[in-house]
């Protein structure tokens, strides 16, 4: 399948994607609200089969968050790159954990990280820091000063 | 101390006195057991990162520390004479780093081999999780700069290690010497 053809697919899944142009794969936006159903759908789509979340990471813009998650079919061989805009003060996002049971780690990572909460996750708790830290070490305005020495 | 590199070729401390039938060697007895340490220092397996993977090369046939004693790496700090900090040390690792040496047993000494383990080097800056220098946890005696460095900069830390030793620097001499950084 070409990328316009995923392009004419997709839109049938959700008439309101955006694509972004340029990069290697296909990007769009989505809105966080139907990010549960369209994850959904391009799982159990035949056409789609995006049965492979092979990266699940946020990224601070200090104005807001953008969730990306990397998908790809291991029937079709297509990739896509899904991003969702967070709000920053309280970023909240339906858990993707029972779709791509690999998430579940990856969702602990973010939230540690970013701070971002995952809603329906089975255990959201902080996955490699220590259970007491305070703060989200991975966004812009973090600050510690014994331990990070700033450039 | 004056570390020359002719000291490592020296076969064994002391004089040799010919007389009919034979020899007597003389010599002290701190020598004699400063030249068996130097020549028998079993490292500990610890590789917290990529400089780990050049350690390996340095104990694999190419490179082979074993030539100059390094001759078996230990999978308990209770056999092993040194530690090789082969990575970065992060702030969760330090605790266990701190136990592993002292669960060695004196004499025991340690190496920080490459930016991260001497300094942080590349998580120096703006990073939450990092140790700047193992010498925060446990005192270095020889550091070795690269990212990674070569299996020829690790035989030469480990030979200038010898030399130290067979130099007869105690354990507190050999700490001072190589003391960089002043612990907090």
């Amino acid at each position: 399948m070409t990328t316009e053809e995923l392009k004419i697919e997709l839109l049938a899944l959700n008439p309101a994607l955006t694509f972004e142009e340029g990069g290697e794969w296909l990007n769009m936006n989505v809105a966080a609200d139907d990010w549960l159903p369209f994850a959904e759908a391009l799982r159990y789509t035949d056409s789609t089969y995006f049965d492979y979340l092979f990266c699940l990471t946020c990224v601070d813009w200090k104005t807001h968050l953008t969730m990306v998650y990397h998908l790809t079919s291991t029937r079709y061989r297509h990739n896509i790159v899904v991003k969702v805009k967070l709000d920053r003060t309280a970023p909240a996002i339906e858990s993707v954990c029972r779709i791509w049971k690999t998430a579940e780690f990856h969702e602990r990572e973010v939230f540690e990280l970013f701070g971002v909460n995952f809603l329906n996750h089975p255990d959201l708790r902080k996955l490699i820091l220590p259970d007491d830290w305070e703060g989200y070490p991975l966004r812009k305005d973090y600050e510690d000063p014994i331990n990070l020495i700033k450039q | 101390m004056d570390v020359t590199q002719d000291t490592a070729v020296q076969p064994f401390p002391g004089e040799v006195h010919q007389s009919p039938g034979g020899g007597i060697v003389t010599s002290k007895l701190d020598d004699v057991i400063n030249w068996a340490r130097s020549n028998s220092l079993w490292p500990l397996v610890f590789g917290t990162s990529c400089c780990a993977i050049e350690m390996m090369s340095a104990a694999s046939a190419k490179y082979d520390f074993s030539r100059f004693g390094f001759e078996v790496t230990r999978a308990t700090p209770r056999q092993a004479d040194v530690i090789i900090i082969s990575g970065t040390i992060v702030n969760k690792m330090a605790p266990v780093l701190k136990r592993l040496y002292d669960q060695m047993a004196d004499p025991k000494y340690v190496i920080a081999m490459g930016a991260c383990a001497t300094s942080g080097g590349p998580f120096f800056y703006n990073t939450y999780s990092v140790v700047k220098g193992a010498d925060h946890i446990i005192p270095v005696d020889v550091y070795v700069a690269g990212c990674p460095p070569r299996p020829e900069a690790l035989l030469h830390a480990l030979i200038t290690l010898q030399d130290k030793i067979k130099a007869g620097a105690t354990r507190e001499q050999i700490r001072k010497e190589s003391r960089l950084v002043t612990p907090k």
